[in-house]
């Protein structure tokens, strides 16, 4: 007797799974998928167990939890009930692992997608980054802190709408 | 050499954790908004990378103690943390000296660290550091602007330097521990990040328009569990709910 999910020809197949999990919504910001985020580094079958391996954005994201939950909760929903996820801290993750779809969709939702190569890396290189407004598009811009609504983002406003927006900052 | 590293992911986790949360007792009090989420973000960092270090700690003791177990179930003279983190907040000025002693320190040992022989290591420094560098980022921005500010903002920048300065030279006085992770190339030669520290800390001085502190006075024993009596204070306030309700969850 053997199930759907541990007969190898009718368990879906790893491309399935990166699609199903290409619709799952990062908890804080519902525009970009896991899977756009560059946060799922490996889908695979070990055994009768679908291995997911995630990797945490920031160490302290209290997101992190939840989407551990929600991709369990999604794969669950198709039918895989045997996952198993690992947690990968090496190499860490970088905002350069954002899709292209990811960061026009963040653009689309009003934050700024990070400029890549701008990262901080001590006190003799401080860079400021240009960073386009996602509201109208100008480049009058500037850094109000490096911090923001949720650990990836920095606050920043436009000197040419004159509106406030989230920086999804480069690390 | 098991032992020497439980002890350093120990320090490692300790500090991270009792400056995370002093750093988070200006949640709704800082100075300004952009301050309060600054503050709250960089605490947020600090106590999930606690929760790497003192996860590694639990994994190489091997009886089952989890990075909560550590945090919450031990008694001050069990904690491995600088003196330097305990220090209380006083005043923004003191807590952005505080916090830019430290993450320098904590940026180079953190880049040593991303050559650890051991990947365990390795892989933490490697997450932490990205996260540090941003920390560093911004307590070196505000100790420029704040000690080369104006005469209020510098006199309060003086004060906390010359009150905090003791307790930096506690990073780089070296030890067994120290000297047997070195040796293992586990850990960093102290020797090695000391010069570092000390050339970006006084570019940045000398940005901030604040002379390096006279004094050479060091004050030891956190790394060896000997504390100041700020940090009972410190773990009355964290730990109350674990040791008034044993193990209670969310």
């Amino acid at each position: 007797m053997v199930s759907a999910m541990t007969d190898t020809r009718t368990r879906p197949s790893e491309a399935q799974v990166w699609a199903w999990l290409d619709e799952v919504p990062d908890p804080e910001i519902p525009v970009i998928s896991l899977v756009d985020l560059g946060i799922i580094r490996d889908v695979a079958w070990a055994d009768e167990a679908l291995e997911v391996t995630v990797t945490p954005t920031y160490s302290g994201c209290p997101a992190t939890t939840v989407i551990n939950l929600d991709i369990v909760a999604a794969l669950s929903a198709k039918g895989v009930e045997n996952v198993r996820l690992k947690k990968q801290l090496s190499p860490a993750w970088t905002t350069a692992w954002i899709s292209q779809k990811g960061r026009d969709n963040l653009r689309a939702y009003g934050i700024a997608p990070p400029v890549e190569g701008t990262a901080a890396c001590g006190i003799g290189a401080l860079v400021t980054p240009e960073v386009a407004c996602p509201h109208c598009g100008a480049s009058a811009t500037r850094r109000v802190s490096q911090f923001g609504s949720t650990p990836c983002k920095a606050s920043w406003v436009c000197d040419d709408c004159r509106e406030p927006f989230d920086y999804f900052k480069c690390i | 050499m098991t032992g020497a590293l439980f002890e350093y992911a120990l320090r490692m986790g300790d500090s991270c954790l009792i400056l995370g949360h002093r750093v988070s007792e200006w949640c709704g009090h800082a100075p300004a908004i952009e301050e309060d989420i600054a503050l709250a973000n960089t605490a947020l960092d600090l106590i999930g990378q606690t929760q790497m270090w003192l996860g590694l700690a639990g994994e190489i003791e091997g009886k089952g103690r989890t990075a909560d177990n550590l945090a919450y179930l031990r008694d001050a003279r069990d904690f491995r943390n600088l003196l330097l983190v305990e220090r209380p907040n006083v005043d923004f000025a003191h807590t952005i000296v505080r916090e830019v002693l430290f993450d320098l320190w904590h940026f180079h040992t953190l880049g040593a660290l991303q050559a650890s022989a051991d990947a365990r290591v390795a892989a933490i420094a490697e997450k932490a550091l990205k996260e540090v560098s941003y920390h560093l980022q911004r307590s070196a921005d505000l100790t420029i602007r704040l000690g080369d500010g104006t005469d209020e903002s510098h006199s309060r920048m003086r004060a906390a330097l010359d009150a905090l300065w003791p307790y930096a030279g506690e990073m780089f006085l070296e030890d067994d521990i120290d000297v047997a992770l070195a040796e293992t190339g586990v850990g960093p030669a102290l020797g090695t990040v000391k010069p570092l520290w000390e050339a970006d800390m006084r570019r940045m001085l000398d940005q901030a328009t604040l002379s390096w502190p006279k004094s050479s006075h060091v004050q030891k024993g956190g790394k060896t569990g000997v504390h100041t009596e700020a940090l009972g204070y410190v773990l009355a306030d964290m730990q109350f709910l674990q040791r008034a309700y044993p193990g209670a969850t969310w």
